[in-house]
């Protein structure tokens, strides 16, 4: 999703900013586009001329800024020179060729802009400044939308010198300190540091800092970003610069950490995508089941403690799916079957253990389990008794879902989620038809110790067990 | 200061003693077969010395130029050697080789600051950089095809293999001189008076020996300005940041010279943001101006560095007391204060002083000029009054001359020759120098405005010769083609007069304009030599053969056809 975002923000602003830019400002010289010159006619008298991308060679096509040698607000004279460009041959300095204030750079550095392109914008006297950074702005070019955070602060230009000039006895107010880098990010994206805090040692203003206020998300992005030789290029910086790179600020919308137990299991499901899963699933028919458990109920027995029960009593049968693999090059089988089964607290997930899960009967697992659930709730489980399970049960049935999906807990082999039992109508071998209550369940498990016939042959036990209940009240 | 050869060289101590065949000019020609200003005589005594050099080599030591007629008497060693840096070892070496009998004496470690806190352990340090700085390139691996998790690094580890590195080159050097039968002493040597010489220190008997020669090579050690407390943690000199004992995050660095910007790449590759601190008005400013300038938009302008030119650092603190390091910066012409500078570290590369503490140079009444020892240009120490002292000759940082490593070495060899009865003296401008940062510079002879300024007074033309890396296929092909060669020469006789090279390996690619500038090889010849394709050394044969000389100018080489 991000990276569709991204392609068409980058191909947008491209295409106003050649057009735009040329239809506002009168050109000074002759080789642009002359039709688009004629259409359209600068009602602007102002002397403002563009500093275009001149051709340095017969074959340049292109050229990339190296650097800028002078800055936005710079005093210039005739034959002095602004910017190094780099053609397919050389870096060569340019010159301007006329006197004036550099009063927008247009094309940054290490931008590439097609030769004859507009790459800065002189402006004859200082009167003119503004109105150039407007038609810059307009244009859509580089650093126009990034220096929106900064527009707000205008007397800025004017306290940071004074700032400077007061500091070195390091009394009054707090001299503002960038890192170098930090320096040419704020100068490279347009921030006024002046807005800025500092979260640097000695309140020092670091890269970060900047790039959050430019609203850069990752510098990565950027650097990446940055060498594509192609005109699309020159505008793709500075709209991520706006922080439109992969997740859109939605105004009004709340920002709430997580919770120790949320990180905990944030950072558990970002584990999990490093271990190769896949699912089975299989209907299992609980008629029988129903109707045991509307025998014991009374006696205090849950669906739950009958889940477990059955999954371990079809995990004794299949060691291999109660095994993991914490390494990547064995199987741990585990010699005791602990069904940890999930349980949504509020805004949280924990799953408590049911130990020996086989070996304790239906009754004695429904009293632990009862004991689990109320220290789940009372937030009192020990370690041991959340984070020992070798299988765990995610049971969504009754909220009505019919199937789903579980996310593999690291260091297991297998998740079983179970749907609702449902009425559904079924077909038998002779063709009658009869309405029988079905239950999916959906069994993850990682591929590296448990394949594909192994869980089948687990589903088909654990099938026949829940279709056959009596063995799990012996 | 390192780069402050040039000034140097080219205006010599005046020698009461000096006789006129030793003149400035027959220096600098040295080693080359035509110089236009020798006179005949000259020029054939030159020739002498030429060929001897390699005919004879058992001539006789009492056929020695200094041997002045002093008594025969029977000396502890033919040779002794203060000092066992890169100078006196490569002094040592020539001098077992010439038959003398050779000790030499350290009073620290056998290697000097070279091996153990200069060229060797930062090349480590280097190594790691460059190596860090392509993996983090990620634009530069994809064009090559290459993917690569996020690169970090174990700052332990990388200190490690600066001080492995150190210890082996350590070794191989004691255990050289020690398998060719040089005397290694330990102690701290000083000279007692003519041929005389005491060694020993704290916990170590002092013993006298006699020599027939003496050579002062006791180097030099990191200059710190005044003002400036250097602590060791914070505020630093390259002895202590080569240990790497941390990264700050943020380094000022006092001086971008050759050691300021070899630092500066090591440390922005580790991820540390630096500012320089250049008392000129231009940062690297011993370099040719156009090299220079590439220089600062490559190895400056792209990375986490900014600069404060025009400036000295008068006054630095350490972190102490909550407090990070305090910098404080004073305009370099007006003297008025600048601007006050927070960071975590600051590193101190102002250049180095020489070291000649202890030296007993009163006993001998030689009077240090700035701290360095005053020598001609056989590398004679000159004593108080001007006058030669017989048999004491300094080489290496202690002179001043060339602080340079194979320089030291250089001069050792050419003292080794002259005290075995060839004279012999050094081209310094035939020394190639290179500061290896990624990409390195290298380079030879003079700068621009150097061979401008010679040219002006000795009234010839120059001619500037440039040719680009991205030209170049092997470079090409390693993704590594920004770069430049140039050449500065005389049209007039296809002279090389200097050449300076940026760009990739640019330390490995001098050597053969050096070699051509001390061998006198002209371009007119050097231009039909051969090289292997694709290799980057035909940015150096490009640059040879875009030269334009004058017509009347013609090979030498290519007049005498050799069959094969």
């Amino acid at each position: 999703m991000s990276a569709s975002l991204l392609l068409q923000a980058t191909i947008t602003p491209s295409i106003s900013f050649s057009s735009s830019v040329s239809n506002s400002v009168k050109l000074s010289r002759v080789g642009f586009n002359p039709t688009r010159n004629a259409r359209r006619v600068g009602p602007i008298q102002a002397k403002i001329r563009e500093i275009f991308m001149p051709a340095l060679s017969s074959t340049m096509t292109e050229g990339k800024i190296v650097s800028w040698i002078k800055s936005e607000g710079d005093l210039l004279s005739k034959g002095e020179s602004v910017v190094v460009v780099e053609s397919d041959k050389a870096d060569m300095d340019v010159e301007t060729f006329y006197d004036g204030i550099l009063a927008a750079i247009v094309v940054g550095e290490g931008e590439t802009a097609p030769v004859g392109a507009p790459i800065g914008l002189l402006a004859e006297s200082e009167a003119e400044i503004e109105e150039a950074k407007a038609k810059a702005k307009n244009s859509g070019g580089p650093a126009k939308i990034s220096e929106v955070p900064a527009t707000k602060s205008e007397p800025a230009p004017v306290s940071a010198p004074v700032a400077e000039v007061s500091a070195p006895p390091a009394d009054g107010p707090r001299k503002i300190v960038l890192t170098p880098f930090a320096k040419k990010l704020a100068k490279q994206h347009k921030v006024d540091v002046n807005s800025v805090v500092g979260s640097g040692p000695f309140g020092r203003i670091t890269p970060g800092d900047i790039e959050a206020a430019a609203g850069i998300v990752s510098k990565s992005v950027s650097v990446a970003a940055a060498p594509v030789a192609s005109p699309v290029a020159a505008a793709a910086e500075p709209v991520k610069a706006a922080g439109k790179s992969s997740f859109a600020e939605i105004p009004g919308s709340t920002v709430v950490p997580f919770t120790t137990m949320q990180a905990a299991v944030s950072k558990n499901m970002v584990e999990s995508l490093n271990v190769p899963t896949f699912r089975v699933g299989y209907p299992v028919s609980t008629d029988a089941l129903d109707a045991l458990y509307e025998k014991v109920k009374p006696k205090g027995v849950t669906m739950t403690a009958l889940l477990a029960k059955a999954a371990a009593m079809a995990l004794a049968q299949h060691p291999v799916v109660n095994s993991s693999c914490k390494d990547g090059k064995t199987f741990t089988y585990n010699s005791s079957i602990n069904i940890a089964v999930a349980v949504a607290i509020n805004g949280g997930l924990i799953t408590p253990v049911l130990p020996d899960a086989d070996k304790l009967d239906l009754y004695l697992l429904s009293q632990k389990w009862k004991e689990l659930v109320e220290k789940a709730r009372a937030k009192t489980l020990q370690p041991h008794e959340y984070n020992s399970g070798t299988f765990t049960l995610s049971n969504l049935g009754m909220f009505g879902v019919d199937r789903f999906d579980a996310i593999l807990p690291p260091g297991q082999g297998a998740i079983m989620a179970v749907g609702a039992s449902k009425p559904t109508v079924v077909a038998d071998k002779d063709g009658f038809f009869s309405v029988k209550n079905k239950m999916l369940v959906n069994v993850t498990a990682d591929h590296r110790v448990i394949y594909g016939a192994d869980l089948a042959a687990f589903l088909q036990t654990f099938a026949k067990i829940i279709e056959n209940p009596d063995s799990l009240t012996l | 200061m390192l780069l402050s050869f040039h000034s140097h060289s080219s205006s010599p101590p005046k020698l009461p003693h000096s006789s006129e065949k030793y003149s400035t000019e027959l220096r600098f020609s040295a080693l080359r077969r035509h110089s236009p200003r020798l006179s005949p005589l000259k020029q054939s005594n030159y020739r002498r010395i030429f060929t001897t050099r390699t005919e004879n080599n058992k001539l006789s030591i009492s056929a020695s130029l200094s041997d002045n007629g002093s008594p025969a008497t029977s000396f502890d060693y033919d040779l002794v050697i203060i000092g066992a840096g890169v100078g006196g070892h490569g002094a040592a070496l020539h001098a077992v080789e010439k038959g003398l009998r050779t000790a030499i004496i350290e009073g620290d470690v056998i290697g000097g600051t070279c091996v153990n806190r200069g060229c060797v352990p930062s090349k480590a340090l280097l190594a790691v950089s460059g190596r860090m700085r392509e993996l983090q390139n990620e634009h530069h691996l994809k064009a090559l095809g290459l993917q690569v998790s996020a690169a970090s690094y174990d700052r332990q580890g990388v200190a490690d293999h600066a001080n492995n590195l150190a210890s082996k080159i350590r070794n191989n050097l004691t255990n050289s001189m020690k398998a060719l039968g040089v005397d290694i002493l330990t102690g701290v040597g000083t000279i007692l008076g003519p041929q005389k010489v005491k060694f020993g220190g704290v916990g170590l008997s002092d013993n006298v020996i006699t020599a027939k020669d003496i050579i002062i090579a006791t180097g030099s050690v990191p200059f710190v300005p005044k003002g400036i407390e250097v602590d060791g943690k914070t505020v630093i000199t390259s002895d202590h940041a080569l240990k790497l004992e941390f990264v700050p995050e943020w380094i000022a660095i006092v001086g971008s010279g050759y050691i300021g910007l070899e630092f500066s790449d090591v440390y922005t590759a580790l991820g540390s943001e630096v500012t320089f601190i250049e008392a000129l008005d231009q940062l690297m400013p011993g370099f040719d101006p156009e090299i220079s300038k590439l220089a600062q938009r490559v190895l400056i302008n792209p990375r986490k560095i900014d600069y404060h030119t025009g400036v000295f650092a008068t006054k630095i603190t350490p972190a102490r007391n909550g407090h990070p390091v305090i910098i404080e910066l004073t305009d370099a012409k007006s003297k008025e204060p600048k601007d006050t500078l927070e960071v975590d570290a600051a590193l101190i590369a102002t250049g180095r002083a020489p070291f000649t503490k202890g030296l007993g140079l009163e006993n001998i009444n030689v009077a240090t000029q700035r701290g360095f020892i005053p020598v001609d240009e056989r590398m004679r120490v000159i004593d108080e009054k001007g006058n030669l002292v017989p048999h004491v000759y300094c080489i290496g940082d202690a002179n001043g001359k060339l602080m340079l490593a194979h320089a030291a070495s250089a001069q050792g060899i050419s003292v080794v020759e002259q005290v075995s009865g060839k004279d012999h003296v050094l081209n310094h401008l035939s020394i190639p120098a290179a500061c290896f940062t990624h990409p390195e510079i290298s380079m030879v002879g003079l700068t621009e405005p150097q061979a401008k300024e010679k040219a002006e007074k000795e009234g010839f033309n120059i001619s500037i010769a440039k040719t680009s890396f991205k030209a170049n296929t092997k470079a090409l092909a390693e993704n590594e083609a920004e770069g430049l060669a140039k050449l500065i020469y005389r049209p007039d006789n296809g002279e090389i007069l200097g050449v300076h090279i940026f760009g990739l390996h640019a330390a490995d690619l001098i050597h053969e304009a050096s070699n051509a500038i001390a061998l006198g090889t002209r371009i007119q010849d050097i231009k039909y030599a051969v090289h292997a394709h694709p290799t980057l050394s035909e940015v150096l044969d490009e640059l040879f053969k875009s030269a334009k000389l004058s017509d009347e100018v013609s090979s030498s080489s290519a007049r005498q056809p050799v069959a094969v």
